[in-house]
Order: structure tokens, then sequence, then C-alpha cells
């Protein structure tokens, strides 16, 4: 329903958009990950309407929305900072909308209501938005981004100054609300978690372009390139002359998918791919530090000349810092990233 | 696949010049009224003078710069305005900063009234100042009655005039950003070492010091232009760039000199404006400021007790002692205390007016109340059109030029009113309307400075979420931008509202002698001899007086916030 075509903006030569192409059907929930500065809000801003193009196109239904100003487009926008009406209350903010588009006053009062429950702020119409709490107006903004019934919602880092556990529970309602009115999404973020959680589709952005786009599960899985790699956290990534089943690196012999091409590549092992055994059986590291992260440990291994590798360990089984150990590498870990 | 991609990006390419174009548009629609009145109403009689006396007969007499310049009277002039006016503001300074640190760190019971009479001297007219302090230093005054002491023929008055008058703009422009000044910044400070005294210089006085140059700046321009004060009390003596203009224009009708005297003044107010405009633009650098309530607490040990009693006393014996003189002379008639000056302001036998000077009161505030609705309309779109984030380099060449009329000659602009607005189309020499003009032309500088501030501190995006909600762009300034600056709206209309009620400079000229404003009367009442007028005058005064404290209380009422400059 929504599409972009070469969507490029420039701030004077610098291309924050860079002929962006992207398709987002009905009812889709797309996320688009990325690092601050990679043009994620511009993105969404073009869309918008705030943010004029300097070549390309954004299409909704098909229709182009070129010269179309922003109150005339339709989308919902949710931003950074929520920006609510601070002269407003709860009920004033969420009715906005409603009454720029000439909704009756009792209709008004009945969606009002009927939108607080919905984000779980039942009876709040009547309190000062100063006096929201973060996760609070929180709610607030989404309220009054779905009031006029918006063709494609759109969010700008929807949980990005909330606490940890409250974005975990938050970013599940979300998904079961979306799902429930069918709401088509537009959601950017520089939280990992928050993109796969949320989305039906990930798009990752780099400097302006897309840099992979695909399922959760599938950018997870296989990240296309380096950049993209290290954005997910991966950080054991490497050069190889890939010959047969096996990759020469710093690392030394590294296993390698079947059917990889032979020549220059570069490689992703994932932590979980990095066994530790007897320091005579494989690659010598000494272990330099270690981070509990919950589910596991994470080591950090110096081998003696070559990067640094980070494994993933059980509790039980994690070694000390500065005991020797050896590496070993795990053939199913191992992804080719271009 | 190469065809369509540029047809793409044309199609885009000229949507994006259109909303430029579109956007350019509205600026234009909203600067085209105050653009039109400032040319109509202050460029051009300015202009117009200026020629009519350096352009006799046909030919432009430019020589006459040199030999106006080169006159040892006119030497004295711009030797004694300079001067007076770096001396005002040093004094301003030395009694205002202790006073504007008072005011931020501590907390005394009546403080937010002490704060009101402060501000009330900045609203008062200049005759009115004037008077009050020839009522305290003058000829017979108070301080002549008790000590035999007259310093009305001294350049003390006219200095002690001035401390009182900007005061507030101290108190208020480094007193204001002093108490938002984070005190854990020198609490910091402390901790990594430093004494107390080196921690104030270190980290308060570098955030300080761009206020105390810009309200130094704004105390300069107002001294160096003084008119009404220096008319008063600085007899034969003393005269000002600005009384010599009314002096050469009014008395000697010599208007080649006065358009000279013009010039060089617009000159010097033009190059303190430019030197003001960049200490401001620095002032809005980034300082972490906190809410004023939490920085100020109650004055602990005999040296801070001493500092506050100091600066207690200083406002009692040069801001208060003044005004309670003042009012005091209003009921001191021949015959004792009593109402005698008040009800003969009733009775026009005076022969000064042809109606009875109350009257007066009357026209002040017609005039005062068309006035402000002028200033409002004109400040407030030229504010509108100022913040609009498109605003480009000669827009904000406009910002500076609406300072202008704070500093350029009032009498040249009241004398050009008369010689330029005198012919069809724009014949208003009989209309009414020609004192509000001119009033209000110094009362838009004070609506822009209040409104701006608080248009540009409303964010961008709060705007751009009421577009996205569907709210057209005049519906997003009516929902979004209005509610916010309605406040101080309002505080600009009650500056402009005081500031026209007090203008001399450019009324004294245009106001028909049938219909005086307060202001004029007082300087006429002054301008005769006998002990009645000079009561009169009193009276008068301290009526205006009572008119703009309470115009000012009204406002520090509606001011909970602190907005604006001022």
């Amino acid at each position: 329903m929504l599409s972009l075509e070469g969507a490029t903006v420039r701030f004077g030569a610098r291309p924050v958009l860079d002929g962006v192409g992207l398709d987002v059907a009905e009812h889709e929930i797309v996320c688009v990950l990325g690092p601050s500065g990679s043009g994620k809000s511009t993105l969404l801003r073009a869309v918008a309407g705030l943010q004029p193009l300097d070549a390309g196109r954004v299409l909704l239904d098909g229709r182009d929305l070129a010269g179309v100003p922003a109150h005339k487009r339709e989308v919902g926008l949710m931003f950074q900072d929520h920006q609510l009406f601070p002269q407003r209350d709860v009920g004033g903010n969420v009715a906005f909308g409603l009454r720029m588009h000439h909704v009756p006053r009792d209709q008004q009062d009945v969606r009002v209501r009927e939108l607080l429950d919905m984000v779980g702020l039942p009876g709040a119409a009547g309190r000062a938005v100063a006096a929201l709490s973060g996760g609070e107006q929180q709610r607030v903004a989404l309220a009054r981004a779905l009031a006029p019934r918006p063709r494609l919602l759109m969010l700008d880092e929807p949980l990005g100054q909330l606490d940890r556990s409250l974005r975990e529970r938050l970013v599940v309602e979300l998904r079961e609300l979306f799902g429930r009115l069918g709401t088509t999404v537009l959601a950017v973020t520089h939280d990992q978690g928050e993109a796969f959680a949320l989305a039906d589709r990930v798009i990752v952005m780099r400097d302006g372009r897309i840099a992979q786009s695909g399922t959760p599960l599938d950018v997870w899985q296989r990240p296309v390139d380096e950049f993209v790699a290290r954005f997910l956290g991966f950080d054991n990534v490497v050069g190889a002359t890939v010959s047969g089943q096996v990759a020469d690196t710093s690392w030394g012999k590294v296993p390698v998918p079947e059917g990889t091409g032979h020549g220059e590549r570069t490689l992703l092992v994932r932590p979980a791919g990095v066994r530790l055994v007897p320091a005579a059986d494989g690659l010598r590291c000494t272990v330099a530090a270690r981070t509990f992260r919950g589910t596991h440990v994470a080591v950090q291994l110096q081998p003696e000349d070559a990067p640094r590798l980070e494994a993933a360990c059980a509790l039980r089984d994690a070694p000390e810092p500065g005991d020797e150990v050896g590496v070993a590498f795990d053939a199913s870990e191992i992804v080719v990233l271009g | 696949m190469d065809l369509a991609r540029t047809e793409v990006v044309e199609a885009a390419g000229t949507t994006r010049a259109a909303a430029r174009g579109k956007g350019a548009a509205l600026r234009g629609a909203l600067l085209a009224l105050p653009v039109v009145f400032f040319a109509l109403f202050f460029a051009y009689p300015v202009a117009a003078i200026v020629a009519r006396g350096l352009h006799v007969d046909g030919v432009w007499r430019l020589g006459q710069v040199g030999d106006v310049l080169g006159d040892s009277g006119i030497r004295h002039v711009l030797w004694f305005t300079t001067w007076q006016a770096l001396a005002s503001t040093a004094l301003t300074l030395l009694v205002a900063l202790p006073g504007a640190y008072v005011f931020a760190r501590f907390d005394f019971r009546g403080k937010q009234i002490l704060r009101a009479v402060v501000t009330v001297p900045f609203v008062l007219p200049t005759v009115v100042v004037g008077t009050a302090f020839l009522a305290l230093v003058g000829r017979g005054g108070l301080l002549d009655e008790v000590w035999g002491v007259r310093l009305d023929t001294t350049v003390w008055a006219i200095l002690l005039a001035h401390v009182f008058f900007n005061y507030a703009v101290v108190v208020r422009t480094v007193g204001g950003l002093w108490a938002q000044l984070d005190p854990r910044q020198e609490e910091a400070a402390r901790v990594l070492g430093a004494s107390r005294f080196a921690a104030w210089r270190q980290v308060t006085l570098p955030a300080l010091a761009p206020a105390v140059a810009a309200a130094a700046l704004m105390v300069f321009l107002f001294t160096f232009t003084s008119f009404g004060v220096v008319q008063i009390l600085g007899g034969p003596t003393f005269a000002t760039l600005e009384v010599e203009i009314y002096r050469q224009t009014s008395e000697i009708f010599d208007l080649g000199t006065a358009a000279v005297l013009t010039i060089v003044q617009f000159v010097a107010v033009g190059a303190v404006l430019a030197v003001h405009a960049r200490t401001v633009r620095r002032r809005e650098s980034a300082l972490r400021l906190v809410a004023p309530e939490t920085t100020a607490r109650r004055p602990r040990g005999r040296g801070q007790w001493a500092l506050l009693g100091g600066v207690l006393v200083s406002i009692a014996v040069l801001l208060v002692l003044p005004l309670a003189v003042l009012v005091q002379r209003s009921f001191a008639t021949p015959g004792g205390a009593g109402l005698g000056y008040y009800k003969a302001l009733t009775r026009d036998d005076s022969g000064i007016f042809l109606v009875a000077p109350i009257a007066a009161i009357g026209n002040s505030l017609q005039y005062a109340v068309a006035a402000t609705g002028i200033a409002v309309v004109v400040g407030s779109l030229a504010a509108v059109a100022l913040t609009r984030r498109d605003a480009g380099r000669i827009v904000r060449g406009f910002d500076a030029l609406l300072m202008l009329p704070l500093g350029v000659s009032a009498v040249t602009v009241g004398f050009g009113f008369l010689i330029a607005l005198d012919e069809p189309p724009l014949d208003l020499r009989s209309s009414w309307i020609l004192v509000p003009l001119a009033q209000a032309l110094v009362g838009v500088p004070f609506v822009v400075r209040t409104m701006l501030p608080v248009l540009r501190a409303v964010d961008a995006r709060l705007r751009e979420a009421a577009a996205v909600l569907g709210a057209s762009p005049w519906r997003v300034w009516r929902e979004v931008d209005l509610p916010i600056v309605r406040r101080a709206l309002l505080v600009a209309a009650g500056f402009a509202f005081a500031v026209s009620l007090g203008e001399f400079g450019a009324t004294v000229f245009i106001a028909r002698p049938d219909n005086p404003t307060l202001p004029v009367a007082v300087a006429r009442l002054l301008g005769r001899p006998g002990d009645l007028n000079y009561g009169q005058a009193m009276a008068l005064s301290t009526i205006l007086m009572v008119v703009c404290a309470v115009a000012l209380l009204v406002l520090e009422r509606l001011r909970t916030d602190r907005t604006g400059e001022f």
C-alpha cells in the first residue's frame, strides 16, 4: 500500500536518503533498523510530508503524494519524544486529530474513551500530560496517533526513552494491538530487540541506503554483509580465503557451509559456534574478559596474533580471565557474508 | 528505466521548489504589513527630514556634515552625550549588579513585591522620572529643604535619574539568568578544589558575562538617546544629542544641523545595536538552566544579611524616595497638604492649554490603546514571520531593523511626521491617528522582543505533530502556537501600552495643542513659572505614575513564567 521509489533527500551535498525503494503491504508491520544518522527518521518524515524529497516518489495506495501537504496525507506519526501538546489534557491530545477531521463532539468523546481503554489508560482523559510517566505519555501518543484511523501508522523510536522492562512488555502489547486492529505500521528504531519483536519484516539501513530487508529470522540468521553483522552485535567477522569446505583465516582453518564459492570472502562466526576445547587441541587463546549475559556468559578471547574472538559459554563452563584455552569452530554457526 | 528515473527526479524537484515558493510567499504576506508600516511611518519621515536638512535649493549640502561636526558647541554635545552614557552605564551596573545577585539567589519576605517595585521606574515616562528627580534634588526640592543641597545644576541629577530608570534592566537581564544558573556547576568547581571566589570567577562569571554585556548595551542605548530626563534636569548646561536635535529643530529652526545630528545618532545607535545583536546571539549558547525557585535560599551569615540590607537601602534611596517625594509634592499645596493641585487640573483657566489639563488623561489613554493595538498587530506579524524556520538572511536582517526605532531620534521621527505626512494621499497632519502611529513605532520593538523568544521556544515538532494529525498551517498556528504565546502577547501588549503612554520625544511635536498627552502636559506645566504650575506638574506626573504602575502590576501577575527578554 505504501511504496517509495528512489526516494532521495540531501542536506546540503550529503544524501540522507539515497535512492530508497521500499514497499509496505496492507496490514504489514515493517521495522526500519539502523544506527543513528542512517536516515531512518528522515524516511518517516518524507512519508509524512514533513521533509520534501529531492528526488523519487512516495506512493500511498498507488497515489503519488508529491504536493500533498502533511495534514492531508492521512498518515499517523508517533514522534520519538511523543510531542504531546503541553497545554491540553490527555483527552484533548487524543481528540486533536478527530477535531481536525471535524468529527462531531459526541463521537469524539466515545472514540477517546475507547482508545484510552485500548492503550490501558481508562479514565485518564482529564489528566494533565505533564503529570504522566514516560510509559503513560507513550500510550497517550499512541492513542493520539491512532484516533483519526490513519491508513498508515508510523512510529519513530516508539519505545526509545522507556526503561527496559517496560519496553519489553509494551512491544508485545503493541504487536498484539496492531494485529487486532489490522494496522499497517512502518516503525524505525535503533534497537534490534525491539525491531525483531515487533516486525513482520525488518529493513536495515546504512548511510541512507537499504542494506538488507527480510523477516527478523532471515536477517538475524543471514546478515548480508559485515555492516549488518556488526550492527546486530556480531563482532567475530574475519576475512577468509575459501577453498572447498575450509577457509583460511587469521584464526586458522575454519570450516564453511557446503556450497560456498571459492575465493576471498568475509566470514561471520557466531559466538555459539566458538567452542572451547583444551588449549592443546585448537587455536590457542587467553581469556581477556567475561561478561555475564543472563542466559550465557560472553567470553572475550585473545589469540596470539589475531583479532579478538567472542565465545558464548554456559555459565558453569566459563573459564576465568587469564586462563589458557583452545578454540574450535562449528560449521553450522558460520555465515558467509557477501 | 533511466528515462523513468529522470521523470521522477524532475517531478520531485518541482514540488520541492513549489513548497519553498509557498513558504516564501507566506512569509512575504506576513511581513508585508510590518514592512509597509516601517517604510511609511519610520523610514519615509526620517528620510524626509534628513533630506530637508541637507538638500537645500536642489543641491545636496554634504559639506554641512563637516561644518556641523567641526562646531565646538556640537562637539561638546557629542562628548557629553557619550561620556554621560558611559558614566550612567557604569554607575547603573555598580548599583544594580548586587541587586541582581540578591534577587537571583536570596529568598526573603516581600521579594515578589519588591521585584515589581524595582520594575516600575522602567515603564515610567521619562518626563515623570525627570519631574521626580526635580522634586528630590531640584530648587525647593527635598535635599534643598533639608540640607540646602541642589543637584539639578550638576550632572549628578542626570546620572542618578538614569540609574533610577535602568536599574530594572540590569536586575531583569542579569538577575533573570543568574537565578537560572545551576548552582551545582559552582559546586562541581568547589569539589574540584576551587575556592568560593575562584568558583564564582571561573564558572558563574563567564556564564553571566554575555548577559551583563547585553544589559550594559541596553542601558548605554537608553541613556545615549535620553531626552525627557535631560530636557528637564539638564537645564541650559547639559544637552544630549537628542536634546540638541530638539533645540535645533524647534527653537533655532536649523534643520541642516538637526539632520546631521540625526545621522550621527543613527550611526552610533546602529553600531551599538549590531554589537548587541551579537552578544544576544552568544547569550543563546547552551547553558545549564534550572527553575529559578530552586536556586534561591535565605541569606546566611552577617555578610549576606549586610549585602541584602545594602541593596534594600539603595533601592529605598534611589528608587522609592524620588517617587515618594513626587507624590508628597503633588499634595503639598501652599495652604498645607491637600488636593489643591489635583483640583486645579480640572480647570482650563491657566492659558497654557485650550482644555483642562485633566483632559490629557483621557487623550493619553485613548492614544495608548490605539498605539498598543497597532504595535501588537505589526509586532506579532513580524515576530511570526521571523520565527519561521526557513527565515533567510534578509529576514533576520529585518529583525535588527525592527530595533532601530528604539535608538533613532524620536524628535526626528515626530518632526518628520509633520513634514512628510502632510500631502495627499498621506495627509495625516490633522488626523488623531498620527500620535498613536508614532507611539506604536516605539512599542513594536518591545512586542517583537517579547514574542520572539517564546515563539522560537515552541518545538517545531509539536507543529509537525499537529500537521500530521490533520491540522492545516493556519490551524497549527491557532492550536499550537497561540495557546503558548497568548500570555506573552498580553505581556507585550502591556509593555507597548506603558511605552506609548510615556512616549514624549515624538509626541511633543505632533500632539495638537487642544489634545495634549500626559507627558506633554507635564512638560508644558514645568516650562511655566509659579508654584501652581509646578504643583500641577507633580500631580499629573503622580497620576501618570499610578497608571503605569498599575499596568505593570497587572503584567507581573500575568507573567508567572519568565517570558521575553525584558
